[in-house]
This record gives structure tokens, sequence and C-alpha cells, in this order.
């Protein structure tokens, strides 16, 4: 249990995935004018992270990697068909998005309208992709996998609320013309990613 | 080469410029920037591997249905990243292993995904092409700026080549240590937007 606490923390703060390693970052930056459209954004990321990570877990471990097939039949057992997981990730994390694109169309559609492009482009978000990548890199377990998933997953939704929080606030002050907008959002990112290399370091 | 073809390869260097005005593909460019190598590696495999698909994909395009087309467009992409991986392993082992996870990244890289979606998805596979080779043009040019700042800045070197001799190998140049971490290409893209609106009032956001 306490490892797996651990793992959580790890991916929340420590090894945030917006700010630590840059991942997710054309939503990040241009998701985040609103807190309700961030917070939508975080969630929809949440879950498809929590999903399609475990997924590719399986995935990777039962039909990829060198001699996982052995399960299926002893003649398997020398196949090693890693060079295809870029292509099977990225199909599992297509196919969940487009479900959660339908579900949102039924469901939810203030929210489908204001995700607009973007929602179509948490397929190619990086953050989801770059999970299940480490997390073949990281060689977890499944249960490692599934708290990995979320855990990263929380980790992006709170970089982005946070960012857009701050961008709220700013509509207040006077900054210089061209640094308005994008521009501004990035010194901020990057001020929070020093602000958050404080986390640098913590084990429990 | 007719003046709207030429605007097509060229106006995305500045006046659509992928990263600085459509907010595409920004998480690479803050990653493999800390050297030119990588940098330059990176540029050669985004522009090919965006021209190669959006090309694919708009001759598809009258083939693909509405629902799918997001898995369809992501298996093309995937795809043409495995075989630029694999070209890369076979003849750069070093810098491949360098660039890690993101090579395979690419796939995930909004450029590839959004000019598909937004451009070729619509025009015939020429301009495609040259909409293609545009974008990857223009965000090679943030991408080797970028890489060259933090790699002059932050280690006194261009392309691995010493310029500024740094103070602990006896030189003057005290190393800037800031543009070596992540915060530091924030800031350097933050101000090359700046910049970039200064020069182009046109791009300037509107209040709210």
């Amino acid at each position: 249990m306490e490892q797996y606490l651990n793992l959580a923390i790890k991916a929340i703060f420590v090894e945030n995935l917006a700010l630590a390693f840059f991942l997710g970052m054309c939503s990040f930056l241009a998701c985040s004018k609103r807190v309700n459209t961030a917070i939508g954004l975080g969630a929809a990321v949440i879950f498809v992270q929590t999903v399609t990570v475990p997924i590719n877990n399986l995935i990777y471990n039962r039909l990829l990697s060198d001699g996982a097939m052995a399960w299926i039949s002893p003649a398997l057992a020398d196949y090693d068909l890693s060079f295809l997981g870029f292509l099977c990730y990225i199909g599992t994390i297509a196919a969940m998005v487009q479900i959660v694109e339908m579900t949102l169309d039924r469901y939810v559609p203030a929210l489908y309208a204001a995700l607009g492009v973007f929602l179509p482009l948490i397929a190619v978000n990086c953050a989801i992709l770059g999970g299940s990548l480490l997390m073949v890199e990281r060689t977890y377990t499944f249960g490692e996998s599934v708290v990995f998933g979320f855990g990263s997953g929380i980790g992006w939704a709170l970089a982005i609320i946070a960012l857009a929080s701050i961008r709220e606030r700013l509509q207040y002050s006077n900054i210089p013309l061209g640094l308005r907008g994008l521009g501004m959002t990035f010194v901020l990112s990057g001020l929070m990613a020093i602000g958050f290399m404080a986390f640098g370091g913590i084990q429990l | 080469m007719t003046a709207a073809s030429t605007k097509t390869l060229l106006d995305p260097l500045f006046e659509s410029n992928p990263i600085a005005l459509q907010v595409l593909g920004i998480c690479s460019a803050l990653a493999v920037t800390t050297k030119l190598e990588t940098a330059l590696v990176m540029c050669v495999a985004v522009i090919s591997v965006l021209a190669l698909s959006n090309v694919s994909i708009s001759l598809l395009r009258n083939f693909i249905p509405g629902n799918v087309r997001i898995i369809v467009q992501l298996t093309i992409i995937a795809s043409l990243v495995i075989m630029t991986d694999q070209v890369l392993k076979a003849y750069i082992y070093e810098i491949s292993k360098q660039l890690s996870v993101f090579v395979g990244l690419i796939i995930t890289n909004c450029i590839i995904m959004g000019r598909a979606e937004a451009y070729a998805m619509q025009n015939g596979p020429f301009d495609s092409l040259l909409d293609g080779i545009g974008n990857g043009l223009g965000y090679s040019a943030i991408l080797m700026a970028t890489a060259f700042l933090r790699e002059l800045l932050a280690q006194g070197t261009v392309f691995g080549a010493v310029v500024l001799p740094k103070v602990h190998d006896g030189g003057w140049y005290n190393p800037n240590g800031l543009l070596g971490i992540s915060a530091g290409a924030f800031f350097i893209i933050g101000l090359f937007i700046w910049a970039l609106r200064s020069w182009k009032t046109d791009q300037v956001e509107p209040e709210g």
C-alpha cells in the first residue's frame, strides 16, 4: 500500500507531466484561459489516462514484449513485437478518446462545445501517450500502472487548473501588448516549473 | 510555382507560425532544445513525417469516414513515425538514444494531427505537401533558435564546439544554469513570441 501511495505522490508532484516533462503542453497553454474549461479538460485527461495506461500495460506485457505471447502457445514464445508498440498504444488511446467524445457530445453538450477542437486533440495529447511510454520504460506492474495513470492524470489536471486560475487573475494587470496571451502564459509556466522543482527529492 | 503555393509554403514561417500563433507542437519544442544537435535531428524528423502524413491523408481524404477519422489519421502518422524511429536507430543510434521517448511522441505532436485535421482533410495532395513542409520549417525556425540560445548560454557551445570558454575550464564565461533546465525553455519561447508580436502587431491577442 505504502509503495502505491509513494508512487502516486511522485507522479502528481515530483514528476509532474506538464511542468517537469513538458508533456501535453499544447492544450495546457491553449485551454487554460478559463478555470471551467481547465477543470473539464483536466477531468477528461484524468479519465482517459487512468483507463489507457493500464490497458497499454496489459498490451505490452501480454502481447508485445519479448516472449510475452508464451501464455497463448509455446510456439509464439520467440516473438518480440515491441516495435509495434507506438501503433498499439495510440490505437487504444484514439479509441478511448472517441468514446469520451461521443459520451460528452450526448450528455454534456456545453462542455463538448467549450473543449472544441481540443477534445480530439486529447488523442494527440502527449501527456497521454507519454504516460504510456514512461510506464513501459519503467516496467511498472499492472497495479502500479493503474496508480501511475491516475496520479499523473491528477498532476496534469492540477497544473492546468492552477495555471488557469492565475490567468484569470492576470486580466486585471497591465501586460505589454506583444506579451499578452500566449507569451505571458509561457513565462508563467516557466515560473510554475521553478516552483514545482521545490518538490524534487521528496521521498516518503 | 504560383503565388498561392508560395504563400502556402512560406506563411507558416512568420505569419501563422505553428508554435507562436497556432499553439501547436510545443512539448517537443521545449524538451529537445537543450542542444542544437538533438534539435536539428528532431526538426528533420518532424518535417519529413509532417510532409508525408499531410500527403497521405490528403490522398485518402475522400475515403475516410468522419466518425473514425482520428483513428485512421493516427494509424497513418504512427506508421510513419515507426519508420522514422527505425531509420534513426539504424543510422544515428547515439542521438536517437538522447531523444528517447520524444521520437515516439512525434505521433502526438499536435502540429501533425492539427495540420492533418485543419488542412490536409480539405485540400489536394500538392498543396498539403507544401503546407506540411512550410509548417515544419516554421516549427524548425523556433526550435533551432531556442536550441542555439540554450546551448550557447547554458553550456557555452554551438553544435558541441566551444564558443564561450567556461570559468571552471579556465575561460571567462559563467554559464547560466537557468537556461539549461525546463523553466529556461519556457522563458525563451515566451520572449520570442513577444518579439514576433511586437514586429507583427496584428498577431497581438485581443483583451479578455
